[in-house]
């Protein structure tokens, strides 16, 4: 972070990187009907520009050493002691999230081209989706808090955008309200985080606050480390703010392979380790990222047991891979590259299953009840074999990527070489055979067994724009672990953000890590064997299950928790206080009007129309009046 | 006769007006009794420029005494307008000038 | 060119406009519109030439004009601008055009005439670029009340259903606040005749006088009650609700996203500099009736079931960010909040301007009577899309910049404050969201759905045919924006996204202002730290 240099040649036209998908989203929302025929190409095509861009930018940077690029674009806010440029950084943990923004991006724009050509909507979904990829990349690249809070935000409205593609279903609907709210609840950290800074720092921008962050007092350090993580929970999925990410399985598939699985709600994970210098400093707030990170893993491998739903199944599997990536990056400088590793891979093998099961849906004519599928690997077998090798990735199989990023993570997590390094090595062997079971149970249950198709469906593969995209990511899940970890180190090109990796002392050699990880994720696909290959499955799901279970179908309860603590209580105090504006508020104005108008009414019978009474009247006023004179001159 | 004759037969011609205003039921009578007070200032007026010797107050009582003049003349007519309608001058009659 | 006297014309252009179009035949209302039109546009090149001879770095009061008014008062009909009145009055300028064009089939069904509401608009419009402009007390306080009667009458004789009693309500309420300030204007002009031996309503000399902390309380509160009635801030907010629901959609734009701001406008032209103890003594008092406004008034307007209600209590919930910026005394925050009027104009005016077309296709103002209206209206949902988004500050828009800009200021001044304020951007969200899932989303549904065409009973199926007819199939029928809407909606959408990507330009006519406001009251300015 020390030194920057002021970009040039290809580095100063990495803004091009966000112009083109905006551009992209823009004509395709401005230009109407007229766009439909073309509309799904451009979009592709700007995104796939966009991809060879940051490939030539990460080579030049690649050519200076890494040394972070500073690209200046223009005053966006200045006044009083704020001073706001809009600006990129183009370093080499940008560049990593860069190359898999627009990779993937740019695999899922063409699987969409595909999977989206019977929608009437086609076009208005590559607009969306290149907004998204636009705010994605400004949230990565931006070189200020402020900058990543404005792509922070703009991914969130591509969210809602994107989940409630299908507004006509009131599902969808409610699901992109509750994905922007709860996210918007996570912003609140975010921004008061950047408030804080201001205050104490006066500046907002990487440079600055990272260089200068060490002269805080420690509470501070520790508030804003804390802060940063509520915001990083609301956009990742992670516990208290994870119940919106499985219910925006609403949204099309394609988008649930790109946002909700290999990048938005990664950006946790980023601001996590874009703000590493913040959490150096602050222990405390480093132990609550490990927390956060080790309770949702397990939240989300054990919800992902429970649903017979296949989107929700992934969904509950992101949120507890995220949970991986957050123990990671809460370990400090031993797990930051450990956790964007498995990032990366993730990103990936993830994307692809999703892809797979969009293709599955696709052939079952938008089926998502696993009950309802079965015996389909050899009537969808590219589907399967890609599908295959993502779950034998995300499951840790030996020598996938998986298995090389998962188990960096745990090895991380017992070089802590104390109680606490113990717990979470623990949780995460638990989690990884928990992983193996909910994935071995989705594979038997969806392409083995026997078909319980409903009647009158005649699956079919996938045209070949669609499984193009599967086979690269696929081939990603084998190779990724491998080329990222062992050949040419992640590692070493994040020197110049993390600093040189540490040779850490290991506490149990790797290899024992790696056979325990193996040898328990083989007892998970054992027993999801055992509880569902070998057994009939039901059509409708049991309904006499161990509480247990139920409580696992029901996410261990957040949507009762957040309904009963927020929701409800919100809705009476608002029906509360319209009672109290109108009757009380406002009352009180209308009494006082109704008041003065009656006590008026109430004076004019006085006006008795007697002569007598009015002159009765003055009499006693003129009395009075020399009286009073009198009282006065006399006393 | 000293001063407070004047005033006290003054005083009185004020409050036989003004109970006559205030009690009896016929517009003439009370109309009178409106003329009775006035001349009952009148007086006190003159009597207050006579011993201070100076000519205001008889000024005043002239103007008292014009302005009476020209109520009359509208007074008269009103209540000659009102029996005409109603056959009635009792000014309990005319009360419909209320709220 | 700079002799020129900009302010006067724009007072006088529109003043003359409205008599014009009084003047008018009634049988001639399009020769009305148009003129109202074209007087508006002139206005609004007018604005744009007056900013473009203002000098940012120049002096406070730039293009004064100054004739005695009523010399034995010491009051002269004395205008001018700072950076503050001038974005004030680009925004005048900006939306009623705008305003014009969308209300063009607004008077034709009523009993009034058309030209009416015409040259109340113009009326309206020259009283609002009087109030901004005025630099001598007396004169904005006579703007201050003269620009109630225009909006009376567009309220009342232009309205909804309870247009009465929203008139008078909105009349009352406001001559109430005026008369206190009338009182505090008087108190200010016998003060200043105590120290300077002759009495002013000039604001600049009574800027420079020193008065004493206790007579400041007392003549503040004056002023304050007045604003605070006119912004509105809660618990002086309940004749915003009835006004802006029952006003027509053109005024309540104007109402809302104008008018309203004279309050805020108030504060730091007239509170900050004139009182400065009195500011600082009372401003933990202001910054809780706007914290409280602003958590208060949002959930208010979830539990709305009017969308113009609920669009009125956003701004109330919005006057209260605007409020706490202000009372920070801080530059950002007060740069903010000036930002913040201006963008809460745009945004607020938009929101407005597509609820009454929703309004006008639907002929009910219930969100209840709407479901699904994206699916056939994809422009109208967009453009409602984004005045919601610009309402809840999505960064992209401007009113991102001005919220923030209100709450980074504030921050170090008064963190409580600021923390519970933040905590109003997820309510902003709720209530934005509810109302547009609600009549944008899910399946068609409401006063939108209409029956199709019978199709024809097939002969002696007498069971299957009663069948069908319990179910008549209805289908959503509703027009997207149409040509004139879109040339309203178009240029509000666009300056919202511009502003919200590239403010520095208003930054930079504001600031100097706020940072002059600042130095009056003698504060720091800018943050300790």
């Amino acid at each position: 972070m020390s030194e920057t240099l002021p970009a040039d040649g290809l580095l100063g036209w990495s803004w091009l990187l966000i112009a083109l998908p905006l551009a992209g989203a823009a004509v395709l929302l401005l230009g109407g009907r007229r766009t439909d025929r073309w509309g799904h190409l451009l979009g592709t095509a700007t995104v796939g520009a966009a991809f060879l861009l940051a490939l030539l930018c990460t080579v030049q940077l690649a050519g200076q050493d890494g040394t972070p690029a500073d690209v200046e674009l223009f005053t966006f806010i200045a006044t009083g002691e704020l001073d706001v440029t809009a600006g990129l950084l183009f370093d080499p943990l940008s560049a990593v999230f860069v190359l898999l923004i627009t990779g993937v991006g740019s695999l899922i724009h063409v699987y969409s081209i595909g999977y989206m050509a019977h929608d009437p909507g086609r076009r208005r979904f590559f607009a969306y989706l290149n907004l998204f990829v636009a705010a994605m990349l400004l949230l990565v690249l931006g070189n200020s808090f402020v900058a990543l809070y404005v792509g922070w935000e703009g991914v969130g409205l591509a969210s809602y955008l994107l989940i409630a593609f299908w507004y006509t279903r009131p599902g969808a609907a409610t699901a992109a309200k509750k994905a922007f709210i709860m996210n918007r609840v996570g912003d609140v950290g975010l921004a008061l985080a950047i408030f804080i800074m201001f205050a104490q720092l006066g500046t907002t921008s990487y440079a600055g606050v990272f260089g200068s962050v060490g002269t805080l007092a420690g509470g501070t350090i520790t508030a804003i480390g804390l802060l940063l993580l509520l915001g990083a929970c609301g956009k990742s999925g992670q516990f208290p703010l994870q119940a919106w990410l499985p219910d925006a399985m609403e949204g099309p598939t394609p988008v649930s392979a790109l946002i909700h699985a290999a990048t938005m709600v990664t950006a946790g994970v980023y601001l996590i380790a874009r703000s590493a210098p913040i959490y150096d400093l602050t222990p405390t707030a480093r132990a609550v990222v490990l927390a956060v990170g080790a309770l949702t893993l397990l939240i989300g491998a054990i919800a992902g047991c429970a649903y017979d739903d296949i989107k929700k199944v992934l969904a509950y599997s992101t949120v507890s891979q995220i949970g991986y990536m957050f123990l990671a990056v809460g370990l400090g400088p031993a797990g930051y590259v450990a956790g964007l590793a498995h990032l990366l891979t993730h990103g990936f093998f993830k994307a692809g299953l999703f892809l797979g099961a969009g293709s599955v849906m696709h052939a079952m004519d938008d089926q998502v009840d696993m009950r309802r599928f079965g015996g389909l690997w050899n009537k969808l077998p590219v589907t399967f074999a890609t599908f295959g090798l993502g779950y034998l990735a995300l499951i840790g199989f030996p020598f996938l990527s998986g298995y090389y990023t998962k188990d960096a993570i745990i090895e991380a997590a017992f070089d802590r070489a104390d109680v606490w390094g113990w717990l979470l090595g623990g949780v995460a062997i638990l989690g990884a055979g928990l992983t193996a079971f909910y994935m071995t149970r989705l594979m038997l249950m969806t392409f083995f067994g026997r078909r319980r198709w409903t009647e009158g469906q005649h699956p079919h593969e996938a045209p070949a724009v669609m499984t193009v995209p599967m086979i690269l990511l696929a081939l990603g899940s084998i190779g990724a672990g491998f080329v990222l970890v062992v050949a040419t180190p992640l590692a070493d090109w994040l020197e110049p953000v993390f600093g040189p990796p540490e040779e850490a002392a290991h506490a149990i050699p790797p290899v024992v890590v790696a056979a325990i990880v193996t040898g328990v994720a083989a007892i998970g696909v054992l027993a999801a064997w055992l509880f569902v290959g070998r057994r009939e499955v039901p059509v409708t799901a049991p309904v006499r299950v161990s509480p247990v279970t139920r409580a696992a179908r029901h996410a261990l309860y957040a949507d009762a928790v957040n309904e009963s603590l927020f929701m409800r209580p919100g809705q009476w105090l608002t029906r509360a206080l319209v009672w109290v504006d109108n009757r009380g508020v406002d009352g009180a104005v209308n009494g006082l009007a109704a008041g003065l108008g009656g006590s008026s009414s109430r004076l004019g019978r006085a006006q008795t129309g007697f002569v007598r009474t009015y002159a009765l009247g003055m009499l006693g006023g003129a009395v009075v009046v020399a009286g009073a004179l009198l009282a006065v001159t006399a006393g | 006769m000293s001063l407070s004759h004047y005033l006290v037969l003054a005083a009185i011609l004020f409050t036989i007006g003004a109970v006559g205003v205030l009690v009896r039921r016929n517009a003439i009578v009370v109309f009178m009794c409106v003329e009775l007070m006035l001349n009952a200032v009148n007086l006190t007026l003159i009597t207050f420029a006579r011993s201070t010797g100076t000519v205001d107050g008889q000024i005043i009582a002239l103007f008292v005494m014009v302005v009476a003049a020209a109520e009359v003349v509208v007074g008269l007519a009103i209540i000659m307008s009102i029996y005409r309608t109603r056959r009635s001058a009792s000014i309990d009659d005319a009360n419909l000038l209320k709220y | 060119m700079s002799d020129f006297p900009w302010l006067l014309a724009m007072i006088a252009v529109p003043a003359v406009g409205a008599a014009v179009v009084a003047a008018l035949p009634r049988e001639r209302a399009l020769l009305a519109k148009q003129v109202a039109l074209g007087v508006g546009l002139v206005v609004l090149l007018l604005a744009v030439l007056t900013t473009l001879a203002f000098d940012a770095g120049g002096p406070r009061f730039q293009l004064t004009t100054s004739v005695p008014w009523i010399p034995d008062f010491g009051s002269d009909f004395a205008l001018g601008v700072d950076g503050i009145a001038l974005v004030m009055v680009l925004l005048v300028g900006v939306l009623v055009p705008l305003v014009v064009a969308a209300s063009w089939h607004e008077a034709d069904a009523g009993p009034r005439p058309v030209r009416v509401f015409f040259a109340w608009l113009l009326l309206l419009e020259a009283m609002m670029v009087g109030v901004f402009v005025a630099t001598d007390v007396l004169l904005f306080y006579v703007f201050f009340e003269a620009m109630l009667v225009p909006m009376y009458f567009l309220i009342g004789s232009f309205g909804g259903p309870r247009r009465q009693y929203a008139a008078v309500k909105f009349f009352v309420y406001s001559l109430v606040g005026g008369l206190v300030m009338l009182a505090s204007v008087i108190g200010l002009y016998v003060v200043s005749a105590a120290v300077l031996g002759e009495g002013t309503f000039a604001f600049d000399t009574l800027t420079r006088i020193d008065i004493d902390p206790d007579v400041q309380r007392l003549l503040f509160l004056g002023f304050f009650i007045a604003f605070a009635i006119k912004a509105p801030l809660v618990p002086f907010h309940t004749w915003l609700p009835d006004s802006g629901a029952e006003a027509p959609v053109g005024g309540a734009v104007l109402l809302v996203g104008v008018l309203d701001k004279v309050g805020t406008f108030g504060f730091i032209r007239y509170c900050l500099p004139l009182f400065p103890d009195a500011s600082r003594f009372y401003a933990p008092f202001v910054l809780v009736l706007a914290v409280v406004g602003i958590l208060y008034a949002a959930l208010l307007a979830m539990g709305q079931s009017d969308m113009k209600r609920l669009v009125s209590y956003t701004s109330i919930s919005h006057f209260g960010f605007i409020a706490l910026g202000i009372f920070a005394f801080t530059i950002e925050a007060g740069t903010g909040a000036v930002l913040y009027m201006v963008n809460h104009g745009l945004a607020t005016g938009l929101l407005f301007l597509v609820v009454g077309m929703l309004i006008a296709r639907g002929g009910s103002r219930r969100i209840a009577d709407y479901g699904g209206v994206a699916a056939k209206a994809p422009l109208l949902a967009g453009a409602f899309l984004v005045a919601g988004l610009a309402s809840l500050a999505l960064p992209g828009t401007g009113s991102f910049v001005s919220e923030f800009l209100v709450l980074i200021g504030s921050f170090p001044e008064r963190p409580v404050f600021t923390v519970l304020a933040t905590l109003g951007i997820i309510l902003a969200a709720l209530y934005v969201l509810l109302m547009y899932q609600r009549t944008m989303h899910g399946p068609a549904r409401g006063v939108l759905l209409q029956e199709d065409p019978a199709e024809p009973l097939p002969e002696g199926g007498g069971a299957t045919a009663t069948a069908t007819l319990t179910t008549p199939r209805r289908t959503l029928r509703v027009a997207d924006l149409g040509r004139r809407e879109l040339t309203v909606v178009a240029p509000l959408v666009a300056l919202i996204l511009v502003l919200g990507v590239y403010p520095q330009p208003l930054i930079d006519l504001i600031e100097p202002a706020v940072v002059a406001t600042l130095d009056d009251m003698g504060a720091s300015g800018g943050t300790d730290r």
